[in-house]
């Protein structure tokens, strides 16, 4: 959203001091915006081994970082048989660690039981990003240069050619059996992994032109193999970031500011000198703690802290944010534009307009986030529950802490559900700020306030339409501008100030830079945002780039400056843009008198019948994927083919609808489409899903039963953001702190049933997302489900019972 | 700071705590277990919740010493991997969980009141779970696990 190239951040003298101490200049940091510092040590500097060569030696396993090309980073096979495998993408509750573990077993041809995976530490595994962006199965489960697919299929192929030489006979004489190697026409000359290579090291790189088996001949992946954290999870077994216990290890909490943008003025540490088992308070610029021997010892210091603050920000009144929004200086961007979109518009038999709004909405994690530290004079190590290890962990530390980032140790816990950036990234640099000034490892736990008042919100959209209809009332030019808000990120070492806590650690946010111009038009076919709606063509020079029919298309975009800080929330910017994308499609085809269902596949193109080809240009994304998930989820439902609103309901009382919303996630990755019952209780304003049914596409199925277990999860948890969710202030402060003042759907709304439908693509088509599909369509889904049941058209969300039962009066 | 006796998962624990302590953080931090998770401190959202004398109770906000000489269950005390309660093995059958941070607050809490109503309705058993809250929202699977417990119960 920001643009600060040509914007020299402020930093405090002791942001400044901490740079030169992890061996960076202020010249190189501001130039190198983070690269300079997130550029991977060499083996010897930190002298390091790589799994492999660790096996080799015996010695405790110590992994490197640079080397991802070597598959001795990835894969090492001990005199057992047992496969010690090494990932970068984390288990966020998704059960990424089980499927991670399926695919090495299957690429390796040995029992599920003799994998031992470890994922996201940054001793031991290579950097493979942050675990977000529905990106763990695209990163993976591709055949690609470094994949964890690609490491074992190098690897598979390596010990059939070793086992090839040593029986002097070519590899396609030879058959694998649950890690033995064997002769085909000869069983007793056979050899087992351990035996070709334990404890060696493969020495090889990673091969992505090794041609390996498809998902037709998977016999590990695709099946449901059951998570292997839930029994540890169910029995209070499993180590979270919350239970890991250092020798030494004391309790810390923080004191936030009690406004936005309140900074320390002065702290009274004699307030709370008579606490019992009082460690310290630490004050570092704005960033306030305290440490102390015990938990309950640290909350009581906490509380009873006096901090004077100043004012802070004087915060936009809620009532009017939308307008405020449109007001503000702004950067613009033109993701397509055809040239022709007021021609048309002026031409069109009728035009429909409509403006959708949609609030800041919060991860809400229902754990506080706490993380562990343990800071020496010039190292560290952090038990984080963080998305990134690397990045957002190791390189901002490095820049908080003053310590160069290859002395620094990340190591991921398990935390609660994060859903994107939530407190964990924060609250792991705490702990760290904290253990760093009292010399002990230093566990802290965020407050329930804490976690919700200072994360990192999803971005509120005000989304403006118009659609232009022929006089057949179909859709000829698609006009779209949004307006968002945005404030820091994900941190980085270049960004330490995107969370609360580096900021208040003294990196001051980049000033905002608005555009000057109306910005150029894109050339990219990209959509990651889901600005674009599937029912437009995408047109560029070299020909349409997208899977819809209209052709006149305009769709601008603008970011502001938040007064609060904003970070990826699950689907991103894409639950927002399809909340009003779908919801306006369902305008149009109400408009038009046609079935919702046939009015989208109207409005996208098919693949070529013959070939299969998509016709979507070299973008690779299909239009009749996309339409396959539509008549499924409709088929599945039992969609009745008419046009919405539903006829005969009564004005008052219980009524039902049914509603449907699709979308290709960030426009390449995952089809989805959820056709749902909606309850609309016209006298209290309660609405409810009785039933839904959900089908999605995320090319070949890895785990069946996970993915289901994200399709039904992402589900409701769109229609809790959608029912109710909405981050809330007043003239200084955020108001939305508790489950009170932040309510959240639960089980007394009464669960829905929920059937779900995964198109399992076996034909070569790579693995596509399949986290985030489900959520995005669900603000929409409920939109279109009141409107089919009341009439009444919703376009602010959410849809809770005070705003449904005021829209209902005002209609 | 001060002598008291705490009863947890059977076994009998002598510790010298400020009473005023939370019974959660004397769990997790005394005694190391990792059943009741912190989720608000308010009593709000059931993830500390553990099983007093029969009852699901918010540990976050029950003083340490209101639960000594009582009987303290927590997800530890119901059963272990390799021989989990009839519940608990009801939530691994029907892999319910994401991140598990709801774990206590919906077994627990759904074992307390159907041990007392093993007959109570599917609104039943949603009113009862009222206040327990899962933000990964596997509330559809949660019902299924309660299902399958419910059907042993009979």
């Amino acid at each position: 959203m920001t643009s600060n190239k040509t914007i020299q951040p402020t930093y405090t003298t002791d942001a400044l001091d901490a740079l030169e101490k992890a061996g960076l200049s202020r010249r190189t940091f501001l130039k190198g915006t983070g690269a300079m510092i997130v550029g991977f040590s060499t083996v010897s500097a930190a002298g390091l081994l790589s799994p492999g060569e660790a096996a080799a030696a015996g010695a405790p396993l110590q992994g490197s970082t640079d080397r991802r090309d070597q598959l001795d980073s990835w894969i090492a096979i001990l005199h057992d048989g047992t496969i010690l495998a090494y990932a970068g993408k984390s288990e966020l509750g998704t059960g990424m660690f089980t499927v991670q573990s399926q695919l090495v077993a299957e690429y390796l041809e040995v029992p599920l039981s003799r994998v031992k995976l470890t994922i996201c530490d940054t001793a031991l595994c290579p950097d493979q990003g942050t675990t977000s962006g529905s990106q763990s199965h695209p990163t993976n489960f591709n055949h690609r240069n470094r994949s964890l697919m690609t490491a074992a299929a190098t690897a598979f192929h390596e010990l059939k050619n070793l086992a090839a030489a040593k029986f002097g006979v070519t590899v396609d004489d030879l058959v694998v059996v649950n890690g033995v190697i064997i002769v085909k026409n000869d069983a007793t000359k056979n050899v087992t992994y351990g035996e070709l290579v334990g404890g060696k090291v493969f020495n090889l790189q990673l091969d992505s032109s090794i041609k390996i088996k498809g998902p037709k001949e998977w016999k590990i992946l695709g099946t449901s193999v059951p998570r292997y954290d839930i029994p540890d999870i169910v029995t209070g077994r499993l180590e979270y970031a919350r239970d890991v216990r250092v020798p030494g290890m004391v309790y810390g909490q923080v004191v936030r500011p009690p406004r936005v943008d309140a900074k320390v003025v002065s702290v009274d540490e004699s307030s709370v000198a008579d606490i019992p088992g009082l460690v310290k308070v630490v004050v570092k610029n704005s960033f306030v703690g305290v440490v102390a021997e015990k938990r309950y010892q640290a909350i009581r210091a906490s509380e009873r802290l006096k901090v004077e603050w100043t004012q802070g920000l004087h915060l936009p009144n809620q009532a009017t944010f939308y307008d405020w929004m449109l007001q503000q200086p702004r950067t613009n961007s033109r993701v397509a534009d055809s040239l022709d979109v007021d021609e048309k518009l002026a031409s069109a038999a009728k035009v429909i307009q409509a403006t959708y709004l949609y609030p800041y909405n919060m991860h809400g994690s229902l754990g506080a986030s706490a993380a562990v530290a343990d800071v020496k004079e010039n190292s560290a190590t952090v038990w984080s529950p963080t998305q990134s290890v690397y990045g957002a962990q190791r390189s901002t530390l490095a820049v908080l802490l003053g310590i160069p980032q290859e002395n620094i140790r990340v190591i991921w816990r398990m935390g609660s559900g994060c859903y994107g950036l939530n407190g964990a990234d924060a609250v792991s640099f705490d702990a760290a700020l904290l253990s760093q000034a009292v010399g002990r490892p230093v566990m802290v736990q965020l407050t329930r306030k804490d976690e919700m008042a200072w994360e990192n919100y999803g971005t509120p959209y005000v989304h403006k339409n118009q659609l232009g209809l022929d006089a057949a009332g179909n859709i000829i030019a698609w006009d779209s501008e949004s307006w968002t808000a945005g404030k820091g990120s994900r941190p980085s070492g270049g960004s330490p100030y995107n969370v609360v806590t580096g900021n208040l650690a003294g990196f001051e946010v980049p000033a905002f830079n608005p555009s000057t111009g109306p910005g150029n038009i894109s050339t990219s076919t990209g959509n990651g945002s889901n600005h674009v709606p599937s029912y437009i063509a995408f047109v560029k020079a070299n020909g349409r780039a997208y899977i819809g029919t209209v052709t006149s298309e305009r769709i601008t975009t603008h970011g502001i400056r938040s007064p609060f800080w904003t970070g990826p929330l699950r689907s991103p910017n894409r639950l927002q843009n399809t909340f009003a994308h779908e919801c306006v499609i369902d305008e149009a085809a109400a408009y038009a008198k046609v079935d919702p269902v046939e009015y989208r596949l109207r409005h996208i193109i098919d693949d070529d019948p013959l070939t299969g080809v998509t016709n979507a240009g070299n973008s690779g994304v299909s239009g009749t994927r996309m339409k396959d998930c539509i008549k499924l989820a409709a088929e599945k439902f039992g969609w009745e083919h008419r046009a919405s609103p539903k006829a005969g309901n009564p004005k008052t009382g219980v009524v039902t609808g049914q509603a449907m919303a699709a979308c290709l996630y960030e426009g390449h990755n995952g089809y989805c489409a959820v056709a749902a019952e909606v309850e609309v209780n016209q006298d209290t304003g309660v609405v409810n899903i009785l039933r839904m049914a959900i089908a999605s596409d995320s090319g070949p199925v890895s785990n069946p039963n996970g993915i289901a277990n994200q399709n039904e999860g992402g589900a409701l948890q769109g229609m809790s953001r959608a029912l109710g969710e909405e981050v809330t202030w007043d003239h200084e402060k955020i108001t939305s702190i508790d489950w009170i003042t932040y309510p959240t759907w639960k089980f007394s709304n009464g669960v829905p049933d929920i059937s779900n439908h995964q198109i399992n693509r076996t034909d070569g088509q790579p693995a596509k997302g399949s986290g985030e599909v489900s959520i995005s369509v669900m603000a929409a889904v409920l939109a279109n489900g009141i409107f089919d049941a009341t009439g009444v058209r919703i376009r602010e969300g959410h849809f809770s019972p005070a705003k449904v039962l005021a829209a209902l009066k005002a209609s | 700071m001060s002598a008291i006796s705490l009863k947890v998962n059977g076994r009998t624990y002598d510790l010298d705590v400020d009473p005023e302590t939370p019974l959660l953080y004397v769990l997790t931090d005394d005694l190391a277990l990792r059943g009741p998770k912190f989720g608000c401190g308010l009593g709000q959202c059931g993830a500390c919740a553990v099983i007093i004398e029969g009852e699901a109770i918010r540990s976050c906000i029950t003083p340490v010493s209101t639960a000594a000489g009582f009987q303290i269950t927590t997800l530890e005390g119901l059963g272990s991997p390799e021989n989990p309660h009839p519940i608990q093995k009801a939530f691994i059958d029907q892999q319910v969980f994401q991140c598990g941070t709801c774990s206590s607050g919906i077994i627990m809490t759904a074992k307390a009141f159907l041990d007392q109503n093993p007959k109570a309705t599917k609104g039943e058993i949603e009113q009862a779970l009222d206040s327990v809250i899962c933000r990964c929202f596997v509330q559809y699977r949660a019902m299924n696990a309660i299902s399958q417990y419910q059907g042993g119960l009979a």
